[in-house]
């Protein structure tokens, strides 16, 4: 048993690390063994998961520890929190696999593809098991690294461009995030996660403290994609359906809305933090997030951008929920961190599909697309409700409990006005789309129909991934009460971090 | 003023006169040359180091160590000289 | 014989001397050469490690007045990358060589270069240490214009001017130090050296001929003309070892024999020009059109960073943080030594295949040389910083120095370094990853693609996970004086 303990999380890593390295000297054409091995390591990830989350749930530990240099401790230990994030890349990397290899089929440089695929889960879920901050970092530039290429994937001039901004923003956040950290490191003489944070007790300055938060936010903000650190994910939607699908849920803007979760809750301290009094900014500044990722996303033809803007407001309610002290808040926001995922893959999926099957890259041309692809229009349709926070989709959830939170914490004044008004947004950005899908018929050709003739919408790879996600959203909202459902784990976690 | 320490300055002079002529000249020979008087200066101290009043024989450190500086500063002459003419007859050609 | 120390300076003279004796098995000569370096190294290493610092004295001759040979933590560290450095070049450059008519003349050189930098890092007296210097500097002139260009010779003959310059300088030091103790051993330096005017002065000679050596800002320009018009394994070597040599030996003098006279002020001085450096050198490399003279520069750069740190080391106080700061220097210059390597040879085997290293035209790269733009790649990371690289450990440690000794103003330049150094990288890898056809069709993985590659995964997974090494090997000294 205490083996176990030692190499499950270590385990979990290399279940994608060494398929991304043996995928990355396959040549191109052996695809059939290229398929084996990212689902083989999937699954084994799923399975290493399912014994964590069994572990965790009965209080079990699980820690690696690592001397890299004096001090210098590179830990993995796997807490609830990460236990959410990380069933949640495990998840969505398999269905995103299969979706992938659909989705790629007969693409040059599949090789490569995948081999950065697997580095980008791998640097995930290390983020989602960091038991500190250093290796937390270690893990965020990590993650910057191996989503790099798969942006740039396509090699043209668009996505070398949105490669490039991306790089930009997110080395000035690493950065930022480096020297945050190893100053917070100076002071302390190491930064470990527990839950209920370390600062309280530990007697430092506080105007210090406020400037280190300021850092590691900022750092954190810009994968999160807080306004005005946001400008680099519109562009990054140049990149493969997949990639796209993998960014907004899980890796990219998710490790920065999860390490804003981590430093509040694990490093600060969430009492602390609003001691400190810099929650209050946050709280404004993902407000703001809300309400202008929806107004941009309202004035966006282009699907993905309306997607990618979507995203950016969407995030930030993780963000909210962490900004408003209380458990209910807290269980709002992090249970968001779940659902938003889900949804948002699902429509990903959805926007790669219609570009795939039919060449429709904008919101005009989806007049009447609900007749010709009715699988991947319902998987939109359920994954859009899900957003605008209408009953029974998991969105809901989210927002019902960020409601709850604000009323309990007495920031129902601000707090509720930016839901409502955020809903509303989103209702005007989402349902004339699904308008235009199923009710309105078909007004100009497609402006690339690669279906024509075929009997089915879509291959099965590309059809399935967004059926299940969009089942899965249902799925945890309808059973939210369910025993290891998002909700559950949520509260579990807010229990830990308002135990003391 | 003892005898060792005119000599001793006398390098010095000679060491600092080789550096301005070897950083200012343009042309290799005279840098060459300048970069030899540096050498002379630098040994110069060493054999004025040497002397240990008239009652003591002379240190025979230094002059070993002057030896093998000497050789050292030859071979490297020798090797820039080989190089500017490979130059010249590149530039001939 | 069981002090091994000998070993590591005799096996590649040595060879040297059988390579020169039998010219047609030269290639042979070379590698089996290295191998054997290798193990020599692996052999004193494994000494110090189990016992301390070791000293020889060759032919019995007492310190003084015969030659002492000296390992400790710090040597050992230098020797370890340079052998392994060296082993990797070697083979690259069999192949690279392999038809080349120069290649027996280059085998020589080659030993006689590794030689001299064995010599150098386990040298234990000052004289000694000019004579490494200067066979150091007239090995690595001639294998700088084995190229035979116009270019080629030309920097190297300005690189061989200025190196005499600045020997000459370092050895009107020593005359100094001998006139004012009388030894010119370092270990009884070490002990004897009191801040006065003749210290002071010795110093300051000695220090500014090293500074030429090891291209620190303003006195880097005769560097990247010469390192990037040398052949391919010689850059390597070139920037990854023989600029370090004279780091390291500003090392020595400043933190084990001179630290009584160093002040604070020096320091700053020093830590100045290296961020001076920092910017300067990232910044022309990041306006670069050519591979190799974008790797040039990025090393100007690197030797910045290397200096950033005397000043915070001469504010910290003598113990476990000072020593951290100082393996973090050594793990930086070892890092450097790895990555810049891997990034020449990788250079060299674009240039082979396309006939030229313009950066703008090397779309397709990555295509039909994937693992060489892997090992771009894996050499920008580590010259970055990011993880997993051993210089993101060491950029995590200084930016702690700074933190702890309040010296702020090396906060901005190391970050703006660090973005400058991610710019020019990325550019690199934005060409080398766009479709085009600069480098011509697809092949096979060759051969000459392996110890580029092999040399890169060193600087980022070995150095990065095993960097604990190095924190303690380097308190093990063998000069009293200090940490180093």
């Amino acid at each position: 048993m205490m083996a176990m303990s030692v190499w499950l999380p270590v385990g979990i890593l290399l279940s994608s690390l060494i398929p991304g390295v043996l995928i990355f000297f396959q040549p191109e054409e052996r695809h059939r063994l290229r398929t084996w091995l990212n689902l083989l390591g999937a699954l084994i990830k799923l399975l290493l998961v399912g014994m964590l989350i069994w572990g965790v749930f009965h209080e079990q530990v699980f820690e690696t520890r690592w001397t890299m240099a004096p001090g210098l401790e590179f830990v993995l230990h796997a807490d609830a929190l990460s236990v959410l994030f990380v069933s949640l890349s495990t998840l969505l990397w398999l269905v995103t696999t299969i979706y992938a290899i659909g989705y790629l089929e007969q693409t040059p440089h599949r090789s490569r593809f995948f081999g950065f695929f697997s580095l980008c889960v791998t640097a995930t879920v290390g983020l989602a098991l960091a038991g500190n901050l250093f290796t937390f970092v270690v893990f965020y530039e990590l993650l910057t690294l191996a989503t790099y290429p798969l942006i740039a994937h396509k090699g043209s001039p668009e996505a070398l461009r949105g490669a490039r901004i991306y790089l930009r923003y997110t080395l000035f956040g690493g950065l930022l995030l480096m020297i945050g950290a190893v100053w917070l490191h100076t002071l302390t003489g190491g930064v470990e996660f527990v839950e209920g944070g370390i600062l309280q007790t530990a007697n430092l300055d506080q105007s210090t403290l406020r400037w280190i938060f300021l850092l590691l936010i900022v750092g954190l903000g810009v994968k999160a994609a807080l306004v005005p650190l946001h400008g680099w994910l519109p562009q990054a939607m140049v990149a493969p359906a997949p990639v796209s699908a993998l960014l907004h849920a899980v890796a990219v803007v998710k490790a920065g809305a999860f390490g804003i979760v981590r430093v509040i809750y694990d490093v600060y301290g969430v009492e602390f933090a609003a001691e400190l009094g810099v929650l209050t900014l946050l709280g404004a500044v993902a407000a703001i997030t809300i309400i202008y990722g929806s107004l941009k996303a309202l004035s966006q033809d282009h699907l993905k951008k309306r997607l990618a803007y979507s995203t950016v407001s969407q995030v930030s309610y993780i963000v909210l929920g962490t900004a408003i002290v209380g458990p209910l808040a807290t269980i709002g926001g992090l249970v968001h961190l779940v659902h938003q995922g889900v949804m948002k893959i699902t429509l990903f999926f959805a926007a790669g599909n219609y570009a795939e099957a039919l060449g429709i890259h904008r919101v005009s041309e989806m007049d009447g697309v609900g007749r010709r692809m009715p699988g991947t229009t319902l998987a939109f349709t359920i994954g859009a409700l899900g957003m605008i926070g209408i009953p029974p989709v998991a969105g809901f959830i989210s927002k019902w409990y960020l409601g709850l939170g604000a009323v309990e914490a007495g920031a129902a004044a601000w707090v509720l006005p930016v839901l409502i008004a955020s809903s509303l947004l989103n209702a005007a950005y989402f349902l004339p789309i699904l308008y235009r899908a199923w009710f309105k018929s078909q007004s100009a050709p497609w402006p690339a129909d690669k279906t024509a003739g075929c009997v089915r919408e879509l291959p099965d790879a590309l059809l399935w991934p967004p059926l299940t996600t969009a089942a899965m959203a249902l799925l945890i909202g309808l059973l939210a009460a369910a025993p290891y459902s998002p909700l559950e784990w949520a509260e579990l976690i807010a229990g830990r971090e308002y135990r003391q | 003023m003892t005898q060792a320490l005119i000599y001793a300055l006398t390098g010095a002079v000679l060491f600092m006169l080789g550096v301005r002529a070897t950083l200012l000249r343009e042309t290799l020979l005279p840098r060459l040359l300048a970069l030899n008087v540096c050498g002379a200066g630098v040994f110069l101290i060493f054999v004025s180091l040497a002397y240990r009043g008239d009652s003591l024989p002379v240190d025979p450190v230094p002059h070993a160590l002057v030896l093998t500086g000497l050789v050292v500063a030859i071979s490297a002459t020798a090797l820039a000289l080989a190089l500017n003419r490979r130059l010249r007859e590149m530039a001939d050609e | 014989m069981n002090n091994p120390l000998i070993w590591p300076v005799a096996v590649p003279l040595l060879s040297a001397l059988l390579a020169l004796l039998w010219p047609r098995r030269s290639t042979w000569i070379g590698l089996l050469g290295s191998a054997l370096s290798l193990a020599a190294v692996v052999l004193v290493s494994r000494q110090v490690i189990e016992s301390g610092a070791i000293e020889l004295a060759l032919g019995g001759w007492s310190p003084g007045l015969g030659i002492a040979l000296r390992a400790d933590g710090l040597s050992v560290l230098m020797l370890l990358m340079s052998t392994l450095v060296s082993m990797a070049v070697a083979v690259y450059a069999s192949v690279y060589f392999s038809r080349s008519e120069r290649r027996s003349e280059f085998w020589v050189l080659w030993l006689l270069l590794i030689t001299a930098l064995h010599a150098l890092f386990l040298s234990g007296d000052l004289f000694n240490l000019y004579v490494t210097l200067e066979l150091l500097g007239l090995s690595a002139v001639v294998l700088a214009c084995l190229g035979g260009s116009r270019e080629s010779l030309q920097a190297a003959l300005n690189y061989l001017v200025l190196g005499l310059l600045a020997s000459m300088a370092f050895l009107i030091g020593v005359a100094l130090i001998y006139a004012g103790y009388g030894t010119l051993d370092m270990a009884a330096l070490a002990a004897a050296i009191e801040s006065g005017p003749t210290a002071w002065v010795a110093l300051s000679l000695m220090t500014g001929g090293l500074l030429i050596k090891s291209a620190l800002f303003p006195l880097h320009f005769w560097l990247p003309p010469a390192h990037s018009n040398a052949p391919a394994p010689v850059s390597a070597v070139l920037s990854a070892l023989v600029v370090k040599a004279a780091v390291y030996l500003i090392l020595r003098l400043w933190l084990a024999l001179f630290d009584e006279v160093v002040t604070q002020t020096a320091a700053l001085v020093l830590g100045l020009l290296g961020g001076v450096a920092v910017l300067w050198g990232s910044w022309v490399a990041l306006q670069a059109e050519r591979l190799k003279l974008m790797a040039a520069y990025s090393t100007v750069a690197q030797v910045g960073y290397l200096f950033l740190f005397l000043p915070l080391l001469a504010a910290l106080p003598e113990g476990t943080t000072r020593d951290v700061a100082l393996g973090a220097l050594v793990l930086l210059a070892l890092t450097h030594g790895f990555a810049k390597s891997a990034f020449f040879l990788a250079a060299g085997v674009i240039m082979q295949r396309a006939g030229h290293d313009r950066i703008a035209e090397l779309g397709g790269t990555a295509r039909a040389l994937p693992v060489t733009a892997f090992t771009l790649a894996l050499a920008g990371v580590a010259l970055i910083g990011l993880p997993p690289s051993g210089s993101f450990l060491a950029k995590w440690q200084l930016l702690s120095s700074v933190f702890i000794t309040g010296q702020w103003i090396w906060l901005p330049v190391i970050a703006v370094g660090t973005l400058l150094a991610g710019a020019y990288t990325f550019r690199l890898l934005g060409y080398a990853f766009a479709p085009g056809e600069g480098v011509g069709p697809s092949l096979s993985v060759g051969r000459e693609e392996i110890p580029a590659v092999l040399l890169a995964l060193a600087a980022t997974l070995l150095l990065g996970f095993w960097a604990s090494v190095v924190w303690e090997l380097v308190p093990i000294s063998a000069y009293a004086g200090g940490g180093g």
